[in-house]
């Protein structure tokens, strides 16, 4: 039952994976990667981590993807209408695909190493736990990362000549 | 292929996931596609850590802990791209990584 729910959700997942590296419109493609991070969160259901799985939906669903859409309404200017890959898109095909067959080979190898079919999930209480005790000290950068992110941003992004600096032209 | 939903199943998946990324990464021309394709690799991370941790039993939390991390991470970067990107576009009115040789000597 469960091998069924996976291979249903990791062919949508894949399929919007292939979707959003070969889409021709690019705002086609920020929507298929929206639905391949939804087909993680599955996954996430699928393996117990619910927590995990809500915040996929919020953060990658919610925050990322509807940003991305933004960034692309402000910078469409359709230079990509024709041509979208890389003149040596081969060689990255190649790289790619050798790099998948190598992952494959050594799952499988080590196959025998790890054959437990039991999946046992994570109680809310225990994450949040161990988040805020064994590693509060990471939590605590990780926030001070978001602040320094945050800031950076604004100054980065800043509208440049409102207020009185001079545009840079490189 | 075991009967059976096993740990392999998420290791292929999620290494199909990280190829299908890395390949965006090096052969499309866009920034934002760029940034969509490390996104995904992002993900394909992941999706290991959990499937590492659900299926090993003991220590589980840590991978789920690692990810809530990976996600804090991936939300600021992707925050600071969309500025840089902006500015690259205002400045030089072109997303396209061919463009973009400020610092070839």
């Amino acid at each position: 039952m469960s091998l069924a729910l996976f291979y249903v959700v990791a062919a949508v997942t894949v399929v919007a994976a292939v979707g959003l590296i070969t889409a021709r419109n690019i705002v086609h493609a920020a929507l298929f990667l929206l639905v391949a991070l939804l087909g993680v969160a599955g996954l996430f259901v699928l393996l117990y981590a619910e927590f995990l799985a809500l915040v996929q939906l919020l953060i990658y669903g919610g925050a990322i993807v509807i940003v991305i859409l933004f960034a692309l309404m402000l910078t469409r200017s359709g230079e990509f209408d024709t041509v979208t890959e890389h003149r040596r898109w081969p060689v990255a095909a190649v790289v790619s695909a050798g790099l998948f067959v190598l992952l494959v080979a050594a799952s499988v190898g080590d196959s025998g190493l790890y054959n437990s079919q039991v999946r046992t999930g994570v109680e809310f209480e225990t994450l949040g736990r161990t988040l805020f005790e064994l590693w509060a000290i990471p939590f605590e950068i990780a926030s001070v990362v978001l602040l320094v992110a945050l800031v950076g941003a604004v100054v980065v992004g800043r509208s440049v000549g409102g207020d009185g600096e001079p545009e840079d032209t490189p | 292929m075991t009967p059976e939903l096993g740990l392999v199943h998420f290791q292929v998946l999620a290494a199909a996931l990280f190829c299908l990324g890395l390949y965006g990464v090096l052969a499309r021309r866009s920034v934002v596609m760029i940034l969509m394709s490390v996104e995904l690799m992002l993900n394909a991370v992941n999706l290991n850590l959990v499937a590492f941790g659900a299926f090993r039993g003991e220590a589980t939390v840590v991978g789920q802990v690692i990810v809530v991390f990976v996600i804090t991470v991936a939300a600021a970067e992707v925050g600071l791209a969309l500025a840089i990107i902006m500015r690259l576009y205002r400045g030089r009115g072109s997303v396209n990584v061919d463009d973009i040789d400020l610092l070839k000597g």
